[in-house]
């Protein structure tokens, strides 16, 4: 009960500010098609410079879950879902909007997102204190293959090839290793001066998650999108509540699943929602009106979205792992403010680590509050063209990498890790595991090396890193998510063959 | 989609895989490439496997660059790189900020180019998001950029 004393530190005018305009921020750009909540978080990290620690993570944090459950406004409204965690909640929810129900759509929608969402901080709040006491045993040889694990995870589960997923790791893998070595001090890799500090992982991250995405944009050329949006009509919230309890089938279908997807590392949002959503309609007496704008279909999709993003921050807060691009990217904002989060993370920073944690609970509930009454504005600015939403990410994205350390090799490297990663998106490639391998490539050097120098002392390079029980179970579980990964792809190249014979 | 496109885009791919695995065993202390040389290995083996199927044709994922994507895309991106690679620090990042954003604006803007009201609605919205950029780089986040001509 630890968090209890940190809750304090969320409702200080700064920190409650923070999470206000985060909250609100993210609800509103969230609504326009294109800015994931990974960009959304990338973004804003420079921002988060001149504030504390805790601050900054509350900005980010508030950023996240409120980005999260924005993308359904666009999803209901428009019919075109934020992110593809939204996916789902398009199918009954655009249909309930057409009905004339889109304020209930979206009253549902905010409200399941935050049960949804308390449920899985609650989650992550009780597990991580248990976890992190665990990881405290963990030596380098099992860091090592942890930093291996979440690459190889990532990589095999996030992308449509498994042999591209992991090579985008490799590439990551790599890039971490430009720049001198901190042992030898030698140099590596260093083909440009503006690559002699390494490969700033802030201006990378900007690069890799909003270039594609503008240039993408730009792709569109001059296409007049021409949304119509669906007016919302008043609605009962208490009607609201009582239709979303009455429903606590779907509600428990949505939060379980969305809270366990979230624990595994690389299986997103839009998985959990699409579970959920086929779940609660298996269970469902009513399934036959699922599709059709059916209440249950909205609940168990966007609950499902929420719950997991407290459990994905797990392995990030206790392994030091992040479990998602977007976990990723807040490592980064961790990093940039000197704090490594991992095993200790609760004992030399909890006024960090539980002001975070506490402002993401305080988050679910302003998000529901607010979300209901900036819904319409977010609609509206989901129709601004993509050419001013572009140009703005790309004037953000220069501003951001640049203020990092006020240094133009940050901005060449967002602009050329970006170009490329629009041109590998096309061919397959994805993002998530490249940054993983850039983020947790200096952790699995640092643990190899340091394990190797510890087998050579003792038993040798292949017992220490290979043989023990935890050894063994992470190389199987690495073993396992690449296999099972291998095999669903040969699955489905199998159906798919079926279908075009 | 193409498969030459496949065959060129995994074969840069395997070319820096081979580049990287060369200057990891070739470069010296060794120590400090112990770890390069262990993930170049795999970089490499499964660049090369890409490569192969792409050779065979069994390369399928992803939707490729066709010719109508590239020629939209194309001077956004060329505006983007001279903005980041050399406006901004040869003009002053607010100066490049401003032509480049009006510049993209008036590429890929739906609103007919025929219109004055729509330069006029142009010149407006970059006029506002530079007051943004300014209020919150320039006062709010006290970062300093380089101004060279004008500010």
């Amino acid at each position: 009960m630890e968090f209890l004393f940190y809750f304090g530190e969320v409702f200080t005018p700064i920190s409650f500010g923070l999470l206000l305009i985060g909250t609100i921020g993210g609800l509103i750009l969230r609504a326009t098609p294109g800015l994931s909540p990974t960009m959304a978080v990338a973004l804003l990290i420079p921002f988060t410079f001149q504030l504390e620690a805790a601050q900054g993570l509350i900005l980010l944090g508030a950023a996240y879950t409120s980005t999260v459950a924005g993308g359904a406004v666009s999803a209901i409204l428009l019919k075109i879902p934020g992110a593809p965690a939204n996916i789902a909640t398009t199918l009954d929810g655009h249909t309930m909007a057409k009905q004339g129900k889109g304020a209930k759509a979206l009253q549902l929608s905010f409200l399941a997102s935050a049960v949804g969402g308390v449920f899985g901080v609650l989650l992550l709040i009780f597990l991580t204190p248990v976890l992190a006491k665990w990881a405290l045993a963990f030596g380098p040889s099992h860091l090592f293959w942890l930093a291996i694990l979440g690459v190889s995870v990532i990589g095999s589960l996030d992308s449509n090839s498994v042999v591209k997923g992991l090579l985008s790791g490799c590439i990551g893998l790599w890039l971490a290793t430009i720049g001198f070595d901190d042992i030898m001090g030698a140099q590596r890799f260093i083909f440009h001066p503006a690559l002699g500090g390494g490969i700033n992982i802030i201006a990378a991250l900007i690069g890799l998650f909003a270039i594609p995405q503008v240039l993408t944009m730009f792709s569109k050329g001059r296409n007049d999108a021409n949304l119509e949006v669906i007016e919302v009509e008043k609605h009962s919230i208490v009607d609201a509540i009582k239709e979303l309890f009455g429903r606590t089938r779907a509600l428990g279908i949505g939060t379980i699943i969305g809270s366990i997807i979230g624990l595994i590392p690389g299986v997103g949002g839009q998985i959990a929602g699409l579970v959920a959503y086929d779940q609660s309609k298996k269970f469902s007496p009513e399934r036959e009106k699922f599709g059709t704008g059916h209440p249950e279909g909205i609940i168990a999709a966007e609950s499902a979205n929420n719950a997991m993003v407290g459990p994905s921050l797990v392995p990030l807060l206790t392994l030091s792992i992040p479990g998602s691009p977007t976990a990723a990217v807040l490592l980064g904002g961790l990093l940039i403010h000197g704090i490594f989060p991992g095993a200790d993370l609760f004992d030399n920073h909890p006024d960090v680590a539980w002001t975070f944690i506490n402002s993401m609970l305080i988050g679910q509930i302003l998000m529901c509050l607010f979300g209901l009454y900036v819904a319409g504005l977010a609609a509206r600015v989901a129709q601004v063209p993509q050419s001013v939403m572009a140009a703005v990410v790309l004037g953000l994205a220069v501003f951001g990498s640049y203020s990092v350390q006020s240094s133009m090799g940050d901005v060449y490297v967002m602009a050329s890790l970006g170009i490329m990663m629009f041109f590998l998106e096309r061919f397959g490639f994805s993002a998530a595991p490249l940054v993983l391998g850039l983020i947790l490539g200096p952790i699995a050097e640092a643990n190899f090396i340091q394990g190797s120098m510890i087998a050579d002392a003792t038993d040798g390079a292949a017992i220490y890193f290979l043989g023990g029980t935890l050894n063994i179970v992470l190389i199987a579980i690495v073993v396992a998510s690449i296999a099972y990964s291998v095999w669903m792809e040969l699955r489905e190249k199998q159906t798919k063959n079926e279908a075009a014979t | 989609m193409n498969r030459t496109q496949h065959v060129v885009s995994s074969g840069i791919i395997a070319a820096v895989g081979i580049t990287v695995c060369w200057i990891s065993f070739t470069q010296s202390p060794s120590e400090a490439f112990l770890f390069p040389r262990l993930i170049s290995s795999i970089f490499v083996a499964l660049a090369l496997w890409t490569f192969g199927k792409a050779l065979l044709g069994w390369s399928k994922t992803g939707t490729g660059i066709s010719s109508g994507l590239f020629l939209r895309m194309f001077p956004g991106m060329v505006v983007a790189l001279i903005y980041a690679l050399w406006a901004a620090k040869e003009l002053g990042f607010y100066t490049a900020t401003t032509i480049a954003f009006f510049t993209l604006l008036s590429l890929y803007d739906p609103a007919p180019h025929s219109e004055p009201k729509s330069w006029v609605r142009r010149i407006i919205i970059t006029a506002c998001y530079m007051a943004v950029m300014y209020g919150l780089f320039a006062m709010l986040l006290k970062v300093y950029t380089p101004r060279e001509i004008f500010f």
